[in-house]
């Protein structure tokens, strides 16, 4: 499921180096965040949502096995066709073998994450194939021949410069970076991709399981497109995206937009209830609904199950320092941000994702604005913990905490470690400030000074005089 | 009233003067201070590491160093935040100590928080001028939820200017040892804030935790410039000698 291609800290580095990250990335933060606090404000008693909607989709999760039953049979009932995928490859498979039956040459695409887990795409265009990606956004990356770095604003990298060149090149012709112009491009030409499409491939932003349909939050309206206008329609749907009815569903959606852009609602929420019926003016002939759980099911009754209630709005990304400097592309998975840095060890285990519990200053920035209350740096320090259990971490570190617990344990030992601390330090200060320092101190002495430790400790001071003056 | 005073490592080796003040402060507004001997570390560093082995013992020591005291006050937000969130935690499979923990959760305080919603001090004779900006630290303000009582208690200074810092709620970068594992991140995060910084014209930074303002001050101290870096209770402390 990674798209990592070099290490981590290599990655790190060439993001930090990119001048356009640099400034886009903050830019959009401002943007996301402001709209966020704005639309909080507006509803008033923001908490309470938070608090309601996290236990809509905790109660969702916990009965996941039911709401997905009562899901699929609905679907069915109303003559969608449902495959269970446990795998990316079986997902791969499944969409592959409906697309050869239809003998599909082309299809559009609207947004989906799950679809990157498997690099579906790549699949589809192996056997011939065309996949046209449809979110403006995705369509940029999909030119530029990179992934989303960022839940809902897959091409929050790329400037108008670069969408010009790209573009162009689609068109034949030079085009202006005006963004009227870039849109009009995209809208003509995607309008051809869509009457012509075989197939529709969409993602599915919620599943209600009372009625058997699937909906869709979008913006570009590129979503009732795909599907609509194709006679087959894909629904790519992560196991956990379930919500129990429409009531809920309200509430969740309600959120959502709210936590993503600040909009109140979206431009268009789609709701798909069946293939076409004979009276419908439009639609597709076949639905077919692909239920992936791809690594979920084995995260239910963990300690990080609540990473299962995320509806992907993006808010941990747009408050998160880190991803204000590294951008989404660092993080190497699928997912970026709080949320990438969560599900991406669990999704592809600590050998390939190490580093991502620890690309935090667990500042709780994510968890304090997460729609559903996912407790974000509190899993990332489960997962330092199970990391520290499973040998991950150098073995150094390690003797180095231990010799941690023992003086932290040990008042005598550690008395003794604070009044040789000034002198112990000291030789590695000049005028009471240490500029370079070994091993784990370098890190910090790379980038800031370390104060020498002080000549007289406060409990040195304490015992002196403190205690008369206490 | 009588308070334990839970020094915090930092403060301890690198700020004995920020533990100095908290005496001087308290001791002015009436409170007996006393200093139990046996306390170490919270055990933050190690828990944040993912070895909460390690990060237990250190809060086993911590406990029993302060189970006779009836008020625990500390300056630092993240020290009160680590015992506040996550010591019932990590006693959750021992009742006798998880009923100990708890007790150290009830009766500990961050050092704004006990000045202000505890003791209720209305400070009239502190006078220190210039300019300054306030850092919220992150476990402080989201952890324990303490944004306001620290730029309460900087308001009774006489001369004190507080200017809002833009982005106040970003991190500056610290994290424990996030600092050294990821400094090239840090770096980025820690320029940024002083970036804000700068933009306010204030000559002083002042906080409540010592582990950003050691990040900060370090940062500072490495780019040559001349913001001076002071904790709250320094500020109070200096304040009342004028």
């Amino acid at each position: 499921m990674s798209t990592q291609r070099l290490p981590f800290h290599e990655r790190v580095e060439k993001a930090l180096a990119d001048p356009v990250l640099k400034k886009a990335v903050p830019l959009a933060q401002d943007k996301f965040r402001a709209g966020r606090i704005a639309a909080a404000e507006l509803v008033g008693n923001f908490e309470e949502w938070r608090d309601h909607v996290s236990a809509i989709r905790m109660h969702t999760i916990e009965n996941l096995d039911s709401y997905i039953e009562q899901f699929a049979t609905n679907v069915r009932k109303k003559g969608g066709h449902v495959h269970f995928a446990d795998t990316a490859d079986e997902a791969v498979q499944i969409i592959t073998g409906i697309a050869k039956e239809k003998g599909a040459k082309t299809v559009v695409k609207s947004k989906s994450m799950v679809s990157e887990e498997m690099h579906l795409n790549k699949h589809l265009e192996e056997m011939g194939v065309r996949v046209v990606e449809t979110d403006l956004g995705e369509y940029i990356i999909q030119l530029a021949d990179e992934t989303p770095s960022h839940l809902i604003a897959p091409a929050i990298h790329k400037t108008r410069k670069e969408v010009s060149e790209l573009f162009s090149e689609v068109a034949g012709r030079q085009l202006s970076q005006e963004t009227t112009e870039l849109c009009s491009f995209a809208r003509e030409k995607l309008r051809e991709e869509f009457l012509n499409a075989d197939i529709g491939i969409s993602g599915c932003n919620f599943a209600v399981a009372e009625s058997g349909s699937v909906v869709l939050i979008s913006n570009e309206g590129n979503a009732r497109l795909t599907t609509t206008l194709p006679k087959t329609h894909i629904v790519m749907m992560g196991m956990e995206r379930i919500v129990p009815g429409w009531q809920e569903l309200d509430m969740v959606v309600s959120m959502l937009t709210r936590s993503a852009t600040g909009q109140k609602i979206s431009v268009y929420v789609t709701g798909i209830n069946s293939p076409r019926k004979e009276a419908d003016l439009d639609g597709p002939d076949d639905v077919h609904i692909v239920i992936i759980d791809n690594g979920r099911s084995k995260i239910l009754g963990t300690a990080y199950q609540e990473a299962l209630k995320c509806i992907r709005c993006g808010a941990c990304l747009n408050v998160c320092p880190v991803y204000r400097h590294i951008g989404g592309h660092a993080y190497g998975g699928v997912y970026s941000g709080p949320i990438g840095a969560v599900l991406s060890p669990l999704f592809d285990g600590y050998e390939e994702f190490k580093e991502l519990p620890y690309a935090s200053s667990l500042c709780g920035a994510c968890t304090e604005v997460c729609p559903v209350k996912i407790p974000l740096h509190e899993l990332l320090i489960e997962h330092r913990k199970d990391e520290v259990e499973q040998g991950f971490t150098p073995a150094s570190e390690k003797l180095a905490f231990k010799g941690f617990g023992y003086v932290t344990s040990h008042p005598t030992v550690y008395d003794l470690a604070v009044k040789m601390a000034h002198t112990g330090m000291g030789v590695m200060a000049k005028d009471g400030v240490i500029t370079s320092g070994p091993g784990m101190l370098g890190g910090w002495t790379d980038v800031r000074d370390l104060p020498q430790p002080a000549k007289q400790s406060f409990r040195d001071w304490w015992k002196k005089e403190g205690k008369d003056r206490g | 009233m009588k308070v334990s005073l839970f020094i915090t490592c930092l403060a301890d080796v690198f700020y004995p003067n920020v533990g100095i003040s908290v005496v001087e402060v308290l001791k002015r507004n009436g409170v007996e201070v006393d200093f139990p001997a046996e306390q170490t570390c919270c055990g933050q560093p190690a828990f944040n590491s993912g070895y909460q082995k390690d990060a237990k013992e250190a809060a086993r020591q911590l406990i029993k160093a302060f189970e006779k005291s009836e008020i625990v006050v500390t300056p630092s937000g993240s020290c009160a935040s680590m015992i506040r969130h996550y010591y019932p935690g990590l006693f959750k499979e021992e009742p006798v100590w998880l009923e100990k923990a708890q007790k150290l959760v009830d009766k500990t305080y961050e050092f704004s928080e006990f000045l202000v919603k505890i003791l209720k001090v209305e400070m009239s004779d502190l006078k220190l001028p210039g300019k300054a900006t306030y850092h919220q630290s992150c476990h402080m303000a989201r952890g324990l939820g303490i944004k306001e009582e620290p730029k309460a208690l900087l308001g009774q200074v006489e001369g004190l200017e507080v200017v809002d810092l833009p982005y106040c709620n970003d991190c500056c970068g610290f994290g424990g040892t996030f600092a050294a594992k990821m400094s090239e991140i840090s770096e980025k995060m820690v320029d940024e804030k002083i970036r804000n910084i700068e933009s306010t014209g204030a000559e002083i930074l002042i906080g409540s935790d010592m582990g950003c303002l050691m990040n900060i001050g370090g940062r500072l101290n490495r780019t040559q410039k001349d913001i001076k870096v002071m904790h709250v209770a320094e500020v109070l402390a200096q304040g009342g000698k004028q």
